[in-house]
């Protein structure tokens, strides 16, 4: 793995503000609140957190698929917010996105070989002929068979579905792929199939991912850094080893307990967690304040930052 | 539906529009009028323009099916070349319609916020005018030919379609396909032509069809007062006209054209309501 940083986030923040008439009250959603982190080339950092946290905004905001409020991201050291049109759509073919939901995704009006190919055309790197043999080549790389070009996304299953969605983002070599999700829709035999496929292509194809799931297990399997997100920010980040040996903020270990394990005698003991609701002082204090179990009184007063606890092991939190 | 391709989703559409019997009896009927409109020279008994006074105001016969008229014109003959300028005009006008209505309709719903405002206040806008007397002050001033009426009808008649693929585009600009369309870096005019646009057509058809039956209508209505296409050219709103006077002496040559109006707008009406209900799946339990 090199050293080498493909993609800087820093400080990103997306927020939702509601839009009522006659109102002037601006208090946003804050789906992203201020996320940083970088992510090598060849890396895989895996994003967890629970439904709602952010995660998918932030996914999608760092490739601009929806306009951030406020940050920066930096590309190959090109700053993405401050591209605009044309620009933008020049770098499109190196940063590609795999949705959640193949249902979803995929244009069922097209032809896979269009949905596949039309990358190519659109930014001229293959025609004709010559790109009808790159999307076979690319069908035939995530498992499919190359007459499949000519069949519509509705005679496909989900698994298939999704393998033409990695197809889709492969086709126009892509350095970095964010992957929103792209195993929870499926069936659990078919998520194995789908995991390794994206294992198997970084692999060949040098690819840097971003990984986002709720699903812890899978997220160790392929990531080689996880970070852990909270209503809007990352509360810990760790390489996956030491994020599972040791994991330090109270909201990660809740995580890992949640893992269902299939040795009832290797039960450990658990660290019980409140849901009762304190009142926070807004724009202040820890947001997992509530559910903490090691909740002090500074917690609710001053919102604790992401700090360095040795080997880029990254904790928020006032009493780690 | 949306999950299917074009040509097994026709397929589907068409299993459920046989169900409906009205419907397919309407398409039948759209059809005869359609042939007979295109091979009017040789069904027509006779000249539709030849005059002969000796035959004038005759009944119904074999000679002349439909009669003749004050002119000694056979009815008959001018209805068939008739049913060339109702469709026409139908069909001209209600494509220009179509493609104004998708036109903004598909700029205001993919580009929102200021656009969209002001696109629709310029629907609500166009809907305040009474349609039918603005048409009449226009071909009061720029004449009545056929190709203003066409035209005229088709400026006048694409709010509905505008205020429906703008409804479309909404929801469907938030879809995933579009978005992994944007990821790929695609322009706005291919995202909005080749992947909403081909999603949103379906409740297009359904409203141009209805447009249809409005449009013939309108130009028989116009046709009627005088403002419409104009004679010796035969069309079903002015045959009904020049016989108004005749009404008592001959009723053929009223009832004949006022049964075509109506069958071919009742005909139309049928297919879009067929439409409509087959390429709804809320609505496709009911019949």
């Amino acid at each position: 793995m090199g050293s080498e940083i493909l993609v800087q986030v820093q400080d990103l923040k997306k927020y939702f503000f509601k839009e009522r008439l006659f109102s002037t009250e601006k208090e946003p959603i804050r789906a992203v609140d201020g996320i940083s982190f970088s992510i090598r080339k060849g890396e895989t950092l895996g994003l967890v957190g629970e439904s709602g946290c952010g995660k998918t905004t932030a996914g999608k905001a760092i490739l601009r698929l929806i306009e951030p409020t406020s940050g920066q991201v930096f590309f190959k050291g090109k700053d993405l917010m401050s591209l605009r049109g044309e620009e933008l759509r020049k770098l499109r073919p190196f940063m590609q996105f795999i949705f959640q939901d193949p249902y979803e995704s995929l244009n069922p009006r097209m032809r896979v070989g269009e949905i596949v190919g039309e990358g190519l055309e659109i930014h001229g790197v293959a025609r004709g002929k010559e790109k009808r043999e790159r999307v076979e080549e690319v069908l035939e790389q995530v498992g499919l068979h190359p007459q499949d070009a000519f069949r519509y996304p509705h005679e496909f299953s989900g698994g298939q579905r999704q393998r033409i969605g990695i197809a889709r983002a492969i086709a126009l070599r892509p350095e970095l792929i964010v992957a929103d999700e792209p195993v929870s829709a499926l069936d659990v035999s078919i998520q194995a199939q789908i995991l390794n496929l994206l294992m198997d292509l970084r692999d060949r194809l040098g690819l840097t991912y971003l990984f986002i799931s709720h699903d812890l297990r899978i997220v160790k399997h392929i990531s080689d850094r996880i970070a852990v997100m909270y209503l809007g920010k990352i509360v810990e980040m760790a390489s996956s080893e030491v994020l599972f040996r040791q994991p330090l903020h109270p909201y990660t270990q809740l995580l890992l307990q949640a893992i269902p394990r299939l040795d009832p005698a290797k039960r450990e003991e658990k660290i019980f967690f409140k849901e009762t609701f304190l009142s926070l002082e807004k724009e202040r204090g820890c947001l997992f304040a509530p559910r903490c179990p090691h909740f002090k009184e500074r917690c609710a007063r001053e919102a604790p930052f992401l700090v360095d606890h040795g080997d880029e092991h990254w904790v928020a939190c006032h009493f780690v | 539906m949306n999950e299917r391709g074009m040509t097994s989703q026709i397929k589907f559409f068409w299993k459920y529009f046989k169900r409906n019997r009205l419907a397919v009896g309407g398409l039948t009927i759209i059809l005869i009028i359609f042939i007979v409109a295109g091979t009017a020279p040789f069904l027509a008994p006779y000249d539709p323009g030849k005059t002969d006074v000796s035959l004038k105001l005759k009944p119904p016969s074999l000679k002349h099916y439909l009669g003749t008229d004050q002119l000694g014109r056979d009815v008959f003959s001018r209805m068939l070349y008739g049913a060339r300028i109702s469709l026409s005009v139908g069909f001209v006008a209600v494509g220009i319609s179509i493609f104004i209505g998708i036109l903004v309709g598909a700029i205001a719903g993919y580009y929102g916020r200021w656009v969209d405002s002001l696109l629709m206040r310029l629907v609500d806008i166009m809907f305040c005018f009474p349609t039918f007397f603005l048409i009449l002050t226009v071909v009061a001033l720029l004449g009545p030919s056929i190709f203003n009426i066409m035209v005229i009808i088709g400026l006048t008649s694409w709010m509905g379609t505008a205020r429906f693929v703008r409804a479309e585009f909404l929801s469907l600009k938030e879809r995933d396909f579009v978005q992994a369309a944007r990821a790929l870096g695609l322009n706005d005019r291919r995202i909005i032509f080749r992947h909403i646009l081909p999603n949103a057509l379906a409740p297009v058809f359904v409203t141009a069809t209805l447009d249809v039956a409005t449009a013939i209508l309108v130009e028989a209505g116009l046709s009627f007062l005088g403002f419409g296409v104009q004679p010796p050219a035969p069309s079903w709103g002015n045959i009904l006209t020049e016989g108004r006077t005749y009404i008592f002496d001959a009723w053929w040559l009223t009832v004949f054209p006022g049964l075509a109006i109506l069958l071919t707008v009742l005909s139309f009406n049928l297919v879009g309501e067929g439409l409509r209900d087959s390429l709804d799946p809320r609505l496709r339990g009911r019949r």
